[in-house]
């Protein structure tokens, strides 16, 4: 089985005299998960309704596995599960119902179908809800029966739109981790989304797009130190203290530390040490704040490397 | 998170059903959405309260005021109610079963699926007649047991044709509203437009034109439905000069519609209706 595709070739959207998405040019093979990020309307929802026909191209083509989404949708979506736009369920269906219509829909053999709704219900942890009725469900929970209807069929390439839209902590925390699940079983997944720490944790690769242009596409970790201002094998470190902490302290005793490149006081308790160095290093530099009895009491890579990659590219095209 | 089940393994589906096979099951979850959602029994009532009505009154006053034959009886009966229980059918089934799949987001639900737009179309519009015909068939139901206890079971064989014009003016009718369902992105948009369409405008278009105009008002569905109360009528109402009518004093025409001009008025609405309204549906956006 050759892997799984999904191609934009010149694609664009205009709508009037606005493009909301201008000759995107975008290859993704393998399997993997790509995050796709932007701002609000930069035209990431555009793309993926685009790739599910929900819309029409104004030029350019989606291809998926190399069939036309336009031209062939059906053949294009048949190993397609997509999540856009948190749609909404026929509120006097049940979720078994609404699931059963989408695997007739897909040709599910009867002997299966059951099994397997009550498997992707189980998933996304709606088991008691599986015969109530759809109208009484909060968003959340909708969004849950949203992700399931979308994995029903085993799709070689998921993509969802925001699928964390709508649900609670422990939903999204849920939702990463079946993606997770999904990447290790040679499945495709592209997936947009405003959470750059459930990009960061979960995709492998990421494309940015913004006022309808691709800025960039290419590894999590490439992309990361090409843009976040960071030069490659450097690392940010966010520190937590107990204790106020002077300027003095910051600029002659942290910033001398071995493996420091620079370090920057955010707050009184906390501080940003950019790093250079091996996991070996970052133990001893642990150990070097330990003991310069400064109240350390939190120590972690920062989160804001996508962040911070992410405004720059952002703010390049403002 | 508890351990993710998702089977690993090839995809389960590389042979979809037919287009045709996805239209039967569109139409199926469709029919069940009407019962569930309580609008299927809402018009059946409504059926059941005209029905009620028809048949007091003519307990009430006795069926000799009224016709004084069996086709008289289901002229009475059937002619001059049944066109409203179609039009109801069309607005409560039709009406906004495309627009609701853009106003409600229920189509973004179905549109990601591999399956043709014209099969959502025609599956929903499937059901939308399933639904009106077992409505009319209720409706028929008490017709024909009111025309059998005062009549007894000699039933005319107008009645069986005035019944296939109802069913063909049903046809043309959610043909309509479907089309006109497909212009909008707003369901009560759709739905008062549809309402006043058949209850108000086509009537007062058709009066104007035919009256004052003196043209025969052919374009017009609901002339064309004149079929479903003209062949309970014996002889068959032909197209007269009156002098006189409207308070005039010149001659001016009454125009009756013939079955076969009726016929092609009602399937060339329901054709040409059914192909803009796909086509409507096919390059609609979900944007």
């Amino acid at each position: 089985m050759s892997s799984p595709s999904i191609e934009a070739v010149n694609l664009s959207k205009r709508y009037g005299s606005f493009s909301a998405l201008s000759n995107l040019n975008l290859k993704i093979e393998g399997s993997k998960c790509v995050g796709f990020l932007g701002p609000n309307g930069a035209g990431k929802t555009t793309t993926l309704k685009l790739f599910t026909d929900m819309i029409r191209a104004t030029e350019g083509k989606a291809l998926i596995n190399g069939i036309s989404v336009h031209e062939n949708k059906k053949k294009a979506l048949a190993s397609v599960g997509s999540l856009i736009e948190s749609p909404e369920i026929y509120p006097a269906l049940t979720p078994r119902e609404a699931l059963s219509m989408v695997a007739e829909i897909r040709g599910m053999p009867r002997s299966e179908r059951k099994k397997k709704i009550e498997e992707v219900v189980a998933e996304v942890k709606m088991e008691e809800w599986l015969d109530k009725k759809v109208g009484k469900f909060s968003k959340g929970m909708k969004q849950r029966i949203n992700i399931s209807a979308a994995l029903l069929s085993d799709p070689e390439i998921l993509m969802l739109d925001e699928p964390s839209t709508g649900l609670d902590p422990r939903g999204m925390s849920e939702v990463r981790e079946i993606v997770k699940t999904l990447k290790q079983k040679n499945r495709l997944i592209f997936m947009s989304s405003h959470l750059l720490n459930e990009v960061s944790d979960i995709c492998d690769e990421v494309a940015m797009i913004d006022h309808g242009k691709l800025l960039v596409y290419d590894k999590l970790s490439n992309v990361v130190s090409r843009f976040s201002g960071v030069d490659g094998g450097q690392v940010i470190i966010d520190v937590g203290l107990s204790r106020d902490i002077d300027d003095q302290t910051v600029s002659r005793n942290i910033s001398s530390l071995a493996g420091v490149v620079s370090a920057e006081k955010l707050e009184m308790k906390s501080l940003r040490i950019k790093f250079s160095g091996n996991l070996d290093s970052q133990e001893k530099l642990l150990s070097d704040l330990v003991a310069l009895k400064i109240g350390l009491v939190s120590f972690h890579p920062s989160s804001s490397a996508l962040e911070d990659t992410y405004l720059n590219l952002i703010k390049a095209t403002l | 998170m508890s351990k993710p089940s998702l089977k690993a393994g090839p995809v389960i589906l590389q042979n979809l059903p037919s287009s045709i096979a996805q239209m039967g099951v569109m139409a199926k979850y469709e029919l069940l959405n009407y019962f569930r959602s309580r609008r299927f029994f809402i018009l059946l009532i409504i059926g059941l309260i005209i029905s009620s009505i028809l048949t007091a009154v003519v307990a009430y006053y006795g069926v000799s005021s009224f016709a004084s034959d069996a086709l008289g009886f289901y002229s009475f009966w059937w002619g001059n109610s049944v066109t409203l229980v179609v039009i109801l059918s069309g607005i409560f089934f039709g009406g906004d079963a495309i627009s609701g799949e853009f106003q409600n987001k229920t189509g973004y639900f179905l549109v990601g699926n591999p399956l043709r737009r014209s099969s959502i179309y025609v599956g929903k519009w499937i059901a939308a007649l399933t639904a009106s015909l077992i409505i009319l068939a209720v409706y028929a139901a008490i017709a024909i047991g009111n025309g059998i206890y005062y009549f007894g079971a000699n039933i005319p064989y107008q009645y069986g044709e005035s019944l296939i014009f109802s069913v063909l003016y049903l046809v043309a009718v959610l043909g309509f509203t479907f089309f006109f369902s497909s212009l909008f992105k707003s369901s009560s948009m759709s739905i008062l437009v549809t309402a006043i369409l058949f209850l108000f405008a086509f009537s007062l278009i058709q009066l104007i034109v035919s009256g004052l105009a003196q043209i025969e008002p052919w374009f017009i569905i609901t002339y064309g439905s004149g079929i479903i109360g003209n062949v309970l009528t014996d002889p068959y109402p032909t197209t007269q000069s009156v002098r006189g009518a409207f308070g005039g004093r010149n001659e001016t025409k009454i125009f009756a519609v013939g079955i076969p001009e009726g016929i092609a008025i009602l399937v060339g609405y329901f054709v040409v209706t059914a192909i803009i309204g796909l086509l409507l549906f096919e390059r609609k956006e979900f944007t």
